[in-house]
């Protein structure tokens, strides 16, 4: 196993979430869940940031601060959808304003459903990413060796 | 210049830029798992900081300003050169100049950025130096007073160690340090905690390598202030630096408990508190050692 997945580091954005899923994710940080304790930390700082969780449906307002944040992360980076509105639109599919999921956006990597997400959920789904994330880490490390 | 000092800083800079990055990791493993105790947390594996440099080593390389990454090498290789010369028993005072001029480097990296989050860290991470900057230099002063020269290597020569006639210099050190080593109510220029931050302070655009040297620049500078705790205890008996690797242990996790039983404050009230301490901690322990 490489670096990549032994340190991801989050940066969580709400999308348009009602907060029961960021609520979710910021109880998996604290003592009752603990991500650290596989070195996860929750970045406010695409530039630092490894796996991007992202809350909540995309909607013509918040879209291209979705795509600004994912575009500011440095590879390798992997994007989780957290719950049902970021993996679909949700409840909110239909609603005027809404484009859908997050996959209308952006590549997304591990879709995690539920309503609001469990903080099980949300570690099962990082987990899930890690993989990708050390995918794309070793394509990255070739990718360099190719260039030099 | 003299050869000798040439040769002792060199290779006390080259031994000190081996061994301050595993000390200072290791430092930095256990600073996390201490915190993540006392917040009922079972906290990251020891090596963890070893594996987020590693890790940030391997991301790749963008940078918003081409001279960032110079500045962070210098910067880097001016806090190793600090250690090197405090280690190799060298002038206390040039460590403290030196030691500053990376911080300085730092600043100036965070700078060159042009981002607007980066010069509001940078503005901090100044004031932080200005707040710090005259009770370090009131303790080089009054090390020169008790040991009778700036050199390190003086204090072996010593019959009571260094606390004894300069403790308020010493309680004012343990009032900066907080702010020297990032920690709460004093990070004010970055925060480990992405919650109270604007982005992420003096660090928003550095990313992959760049951030790996600024975090290997913080080991490294944690394992120098914490040096400078460990010499006011040495004297000329050998058994006093077991004594001081005890008090620096002590002092370290004083510190952790500090960090986090106490909410970050204003800039103002920083500057104020760490200008009032060097003042009459600093100044008058100084003024009675020069009277008296």
């Amino acid at each position: 196993m490489g670096f990549a997945s032994k340190s991801p580091w989050v940066i969580h954005y709400d999308a348009s979430s009602c907060n029961g899923c960021d609520i979710e994710v910021l109880a998996a940080l604290c003592p009752g869940y603990d991500v650290e304790r596989f070195g996860i930390i929750n970045t406010g700082n695409p530039k630092h940031a490894d796996i991007f969780l992202v809350t909540g449906s995309v909607n013509q307002r918040n879209i291209a601060v979705v795509q600004e944040i994912y575009n500011q992360m440095l590879e390798p980076k992997v994007v989780v959808a957290c719950g049902c509105c970021a993996c679909t639109g949700g409840v909110f599919h239909d609603s005027y304003n809404v484009i859908g999921g997050v996959d209308k956006a952006i590549p997304v990597d591990v879709y995690a459903p539920g309503c609001a997400i469990r903080p099980e959920a949300i570690i099962d789904a990082v987990v899930e990413g890690l993989g990708v994330l050390e995918q794309k880490a070793e394509a990255l490390k070739e990718q360099q060796k190719k260039g030099a | 210049m003299d050869l000798n000092f040439f040769i002792t800083t060199c290779i006390g800079t080259i031994a000190f830029a081996i061994a301050a990055p595993i000390l200072g990791c290791l430092i930095s493993g256990f600073d996390r798992i201490i915190s993540a105790r006392m917040q009922g947390r079972v906290g990251p594996k020891l090596l963890q900081p070893y594996w987020d440099v590693r890790k940030l080593l391997g991301k790749d390389k963008v940078a918003v300003s081409g001279s960032e990454d110079t500045y962070i090498n210098l910067a880097l290789f001016f806090s190793l050169l600090a250690g090197g010369l405090f280690f190799s028993g060298g002038n206390f005072l040039l460590v403290v100049f030196v030691i500053t001029l990376s911080s300085l480097f730092f600043i100036v990296a965070a700078y060159s950025t042009r981002s607007p989050y980066a010069e509001i860290g940078a503005a901090r991470e100044t004031l932080q130096v200005m707040s710090y900057e005259p009770m370090i230099l009131f303790m080089a002063v009054a090390f020169y007073q008790v040991v009778g020269t700036f050199d390190v290597s003086g204090v072996f020569l010593l019959s009571q160690p260094v606390i004894c006639t300069a403790w308020a210099v010493f309680l004012g050190l343990l009032f900066v340090l907080t702010i020297k080593l990032r920690k709460s109510p004093f990070d004010i220029s970055s925060s480990h905690h992405a919650h109270q931050e604007i982005v992420k302070g003096i660090t928003t655009e550095m990313s992959g390598p760049t951030l790996a040297k600024v975090e290997v620049m913080h080991w490294v500078e944690n394992v120098l202030f914490m040096a400078w705790v460990g010499v006011f205890f040495v004297y000329s008996n050998p058994i006093s630096i077991v004594i001081a690797i005890v008090a620096v242990i002590l002092i370290y996790f004083f510190e952790i408990w500090v960090d986090n039983n106490f909410a970050r404050v204003k800039w103002q009230a920083m500057l104020k508190w760490a200008w009032i301490v060097a003042l009459l901690a600093g100044g008058l322990n100084v003024a009675f050692l020069a009277f008296f």
